[in-house]
């Protein structure tokens, strides 16, 4: 308390680590915690999209691969729609960016509890650690499919369903515990512990994104977590919370009752929100590259906030659109398909204030305003296929086709994952003083961003023809014509490209943390906080001082009359200082 | 130790400080709720805690509708581990009027008989699992069986890890004013989630 005056309060954290475990292993740094959080990952991630290698060559030439039978296949799509949604980007852009900007943009110290912290980090690497081990078990990982449906999941005949899907339903858990660990963090901080001047209405974008979603995260995993535990105990001790009257192999098991659909609501009460925890962090991201990037203040900044909060309120009143084929009740079906088309208001909001920042702005085409760009339009695209699919009449004949496969990897993958590497190409030299090779960083970009669009549409087309999702082989269905088998060549071969390429990526990064162009402390000349401290940030941020009070929005750029572009949020108003605050 | 306490000072202070502000040309505004910031991550850990329990009763209320449902004849012992969590609550709210009032042999008195309390109701829950069993009821014998056990097995977890929380405060010599109206609190609502789980039981 000694060092904190009144109305104000200086967060207190430990002093700094001296032993290379506490420093690098079992830290409590936020900064740390964020690269372990990052690098976990990408690793997970790579593994992830290995597996969606596997899924395109049986797609692709189905037959030629002597390692993909059915049982792999569909362990490679469950595996893969997982790790990518679960442990690549809720991880990576909750536990990795929200660890490393929440304090550094709110000009904190630390999360609010810093040993929480760490074992948020290692629940999380220990959910990896056990989501991996499920593919060396007998009987490998769980096939069932991302969304688990029980009764099938836990039945004899689905692959895994020995061991994996019950590692599988044990790493969620630990995941869940994990993600809860750290959201209690991430808001409290927010709450809590931004510096003087810091008012809500100050907040950077990124920081209200990663908040919004924490709070989804923190209201949305509990549901998954109680569906879990009982779709694991109908499947160890014989319970039937979920498990209806069912002959298996002939036999008659000894359950009765259970419905399948209550798992479904359980499930997707969580899923639809998770769906916005992935989007939301990435649009803070967004705003934040495209206004440092076409130096101009974000447009409608209390709108961007406003439209934030409310796709977050309405993401727990839509999750039923992801069940209409189920049977339910046709006007339970229009209920839920108003309050999804009602989603597409702020998202527009966002998508024309996003293009209205970009409008006259001076556009640098760095490599993290490319992605910025391609995720504008990647979430467009996709989120347009999403107005139809919201539409129960629509929703019908396409639901179980490729149609579905390609939306949603438009809209939440691949518009998330170019968030990502946006994101990280951009806050690069802060976390480590070196910059990512440019030139590599936009061989990476082309890549990426025409390899989405050349897999990607034609896949709308293949699902438009009524190509059935989740098939393994389309050998002898005559339905399908001679040119959906040629077209899915091309994607696998665009899918193999695209996927090599991303070792460019890999390359920079791993080159770049030794090798990389040494820059300032401030390279991209941005107002937000986390650039106004020395970088690498020292343990606690702000050194001996306390953290800088804050005086504006994270926004000023290009003022007229300024020497400068950017004006630092640190930066005093001009007009205030005349008048004095006569405390 | 002396900084982990200094954080907790700290934090009750603000409770007056928050709206302040440094004065200069400060625009004004609030940074920090007027709460201490553990209480708050208290209050957040239990809006968790209490979607996990809603989304618990509402699957048990759309389950119990369906056909094979038979209701339980829950063992009387669960009426008396009630008043032993309630009583915990009452020692724990009197520990925490202590601690307002600095008076550090009442407060730590009351503590370690809540919290005593608290292992008394672990134990009478699990003697009301074996009751339960000799009375034919197994975890699998009948979902609203399946319930039962998964509802106290939850519960109990929470109440386990409040049990932790309570020996590290117990432990602090001499304990936070602060760190023991948490424990106070998240009792409370413990008492609570446990009042509507076991009405719940009793009435369907």
């Amino acid at each position: 308390m000694a060092h904190s005056h009144p109305g104000y309060h200086d967060h207190h954290i430990g002093p700094e680590p001296q032993s290379w475990w506490t420093k690098y292993v079992f830290s409590q740094d936020h900064k740390v915690i964020a690269f372990q959080y990052v690098l976990t990952a990408l690793f997970v991630g790579a593994v992830g999209m290995g597996l969606s290698w596997l899924m395109r060559l049986q797609l692709g030439f189905p037959g030629k691969v002597e390692l993909i039978n059915p049982t792999v296949y569909y362990q490679a799509v469950t595996q893969h729609g997982m790790i990518m949604v679960i442990y690549l980007l809720t991880a990576l852009l909750l536990g990795g960016f929200g660890n490393f900007l929440v304090p550094l943009m709110l000009g904190a110290r630390d999360m609010a509890f810093p040993f929480v912290n760490m074992l948020s980090f290692w629940a999380y690497f220990l959910s990896v650690v056990v989501l991996l081990a499920s593919f060396f078990v007998p009987g490998g990982a769980t096939g069932a499919g991302w969304t688990l449906y029980p009764p099938q999941s836990i039945l004899k005949g689905t692959p895994g369903s020995d061991w994996g899907i019950i590692l599988m339903l044990v790493s969620l858990l630990l995941f869940i515990v994990a993600a809860t660990m750290g959201g209690l963090n991430y808001v409290t901080t927010v709450l809590q512990l931004r510096t003087k001047g810091m008012t809500l209405m100050r907040m950077p974008l990124a920081v209200w994104g990663i908040f919004v979603a924490t709070v989804l995260a923190l209201l949305a995993f509990p549901a998954l977590f109680v569906g879990g535990v009982m779709l694991l105990l109908d499947r160890t001790v014989g319970s039937s919370f979920f498990l209806p009257a069912i002959v298996q192999f002939g036999q008659q098991l000894p359950r009765e009752g259970g419905s399948p659909l209550l798992f479904q609501h359980l499930f997707w009460y969580f899923g639809h929100p998770e769906v916005y925890i992935v989007i939301l962090p990435a649009m803070g991201i967004v705003s934040e590259l495209i206004a440092v990037h076409s130096r101009k203040p974000i447009f409608g900044y209390p709108m961007m906030v406003l439209s934030i909060v409310v796709i977050g309120a309405l993401s727990f009143i839509v999750w039923a659109h992801h069940m209409y084929t189920s049977g339910m009740n046709p006007y339970f079906g229009f209920l839920f398909a108003v309050t999804t088309l009602i989603v597409a208001i702020p998202s527009a909001v966002k998508v024309y204030n996003w293009v209205l920042t970009l409008w006259r702005g001076n556009i640098h085409l760095t490599t993290p305003m490319l992605f910025a760009i391609a995720f504008l339009n990647t979430f467009l695209i996709g989120g347009l296929t999403g107005l139809l699919l919201g539409n129960v009449i629509i929703d019908f004949p396409l639901q179980d086709t490729y149609f579905v496969v390609a939306h949603f990897h438009m809209v939440m993958g691949v518009a998330a994952i170019v968030a990502i590497f946006g994101g990280i190409y951009h806050w690069f030299p802060k976390a480590t003083g070196r910059m990512m090779n440019e030139t590599l960083g936009k061989v990476h970009f082309w890549i990426t961003f025409v390899g989405t669009y050349a897999m990607f549409l034609p896949m709308h087309h293949i699902g438009l023809t009524g190509v059935p999702r989740r098939y393994f082989g389309f050998e002898n269905l005559q339905f399908i014509p001679e040119s959906v088998r040629d077209l899915n060549v091309f994607i696998t071969v665009v899918a193999l490209i695209v996927g090599a390429g991303q070792l460019v990526f890999a390359y920079n990064l791993v080159h770049s943390i030794f090798w990389g162009k040494k820059v300032g402390d401030n390279p991209w000349r941005a107002a937000t906080l986390e650039w106004q401290t020395p970088t690498p940030p020292p343990h606690g941020n702000w050194g001996d001082q306390p953290p800088p009070p804050v005086y504006r929005w994270a926004y000023d750029y290009s003022v007229p009359g300024e020497k400068e572009d950017f004006i630092p949020q640190t930066r005093p108003q001009v007009t205030a200082g005349a008048g004095g605050g006569g405390e | 130790m002396p900084q982990v306490k200094e954080r907790e000072g700290s934090g009750i202070v603000r409770g007056r400080g928050g709206g302040g502000n440094g004065g200069g040309n400060e625009p004004g505004g609030l940074e920090a709720f007027p709460v201490p910031t553990a209480r708050l991550g208290l209050w957040i850990f239990m809006a968790v805690a209490t979607v996990l329990f809603s989304a618990l009763v509402s699957a048990y209320l759309v389950r119990m509708n369906l056909p094979d449902w038979k209701s339980l004849s829950e063992p009387g012992l669960l009426g008396l581990n009630t008043a032993l969590l309630a009583l915990a609550s009452l020692f724990l709210q009197r520990a925490a009027w202590a601690s307002r009032r600095y008076d550090l042999g009442a407060t730590r008195r009351n503590l370690q008989l809540g919290g005593l309390l608290g292992f008394a109701f672990v134990a009478g829950q699990l003697l009301a699992w074996s009751q339960f069993q000799a009375m034919g009821y197994f975890l699998v014998s009948n979902p609203s069986a399946s319930f039962f056990y998964l509802m106290t097995a939850l519960h109990g977890l929470h109440l386990l890890g409040g049990l932790v929380a309570w020996g590290v405060v117990g432990s602090r010599v001499p304990p936070s004013a602060l760190s023991v109206q948490l424990c106070t609190t998240y009792w409370h609502f413990l008492l609570l989630v446990w009042l509507v789980l076991y009405g719940l039981l009793l009435l369907t």
